[in-house]
């Protein structure tokens, strides 16, 4: 049984913090409104995405951005509250790397 | 709504609980003791939020202070250094 979640890393060695600024990109702004827009229309709570984060395999949580954990949280979250399917994200997810 | 069973002033001890799902006490506070800085007011558990239901009644959450060189045994800054926490009240208990 672990006692410590992977997240919940206070106090551990961490090493320099970068406090530098960026920019967003396009992708991390719409995922960003998604996921305020979700949360207005009480589709999915921040604390259900929170859990959704925390459930990512250790060696996932640490090779994933911020907005890639939240992007994958989202997904998980309205699967679980039956607003999309599996299938429907896989169709969508099929489509989009059509694209070129 | 629940009772805030602390007030500002009052020593607590955090819970040294290791429960499954979305909790927001840090691990590293679990099982510290510290004193009520003040009552931030009632929120719906978050620990139900994420598990899809209401989290009703709200529950009290305090800002809870702790000297940080009780939390960290190799802390080498002042003495009086704190550390504050904003803590649910089912996670304390009166110290």
């Amino acid at each position: 049984m672990r006692e410590r979640g992977h997240h919940d890393m206070g106090g551990l060695p961490a090493g320099p913090v970068d406090r530098g600024r960026h920019e967003y990109a396009e992708w991390e702004r719409r995922v960003d409104a998604m996921c305020v827009l979700v949360g207005n229309k009480r589709l999915c709570s921040v604390d259900q995405r929170r859990r959704n984060i925390e459930a990512l395999p250790p060696e996932v949580y640490d090779k994933t951005a911020y907005y890639e954990k939240w992007v994958v949280s989202l997904g998980e979250s309205l699967i679980q509250r039956g607003v999309i399917t599996t299938e429907d994200l896989a169709r969508k997810m099929a489509e989009v790397n059509e694209r070129k | 709504m629940s009772e805030s069973r602390f007030k500002p002033g009052a020593r607590v001890k955090v819970l040294k609980a290791y429960p499954l799902g979305h909790v927001r006490t840090p691990y590293y506070i679990r099982g510290h003791t510290g004193t009520v800085e003040r009552v931030c007011g009632e929120f719906p558990n978050p620990e139900e939020l994420a598990q899809m239901r209401d989290g009703l009644p709200p529950q009290p959450l305090y800002r809870v202070r702790f000297l940080q060189k009780e939390v960290w045994p190799d802390y080498r800054g002042s003495a009086q250094d704190v550390v504050e926490v904003e803590i649910f009240q089912h996670w304390l208990e009166p110290a």
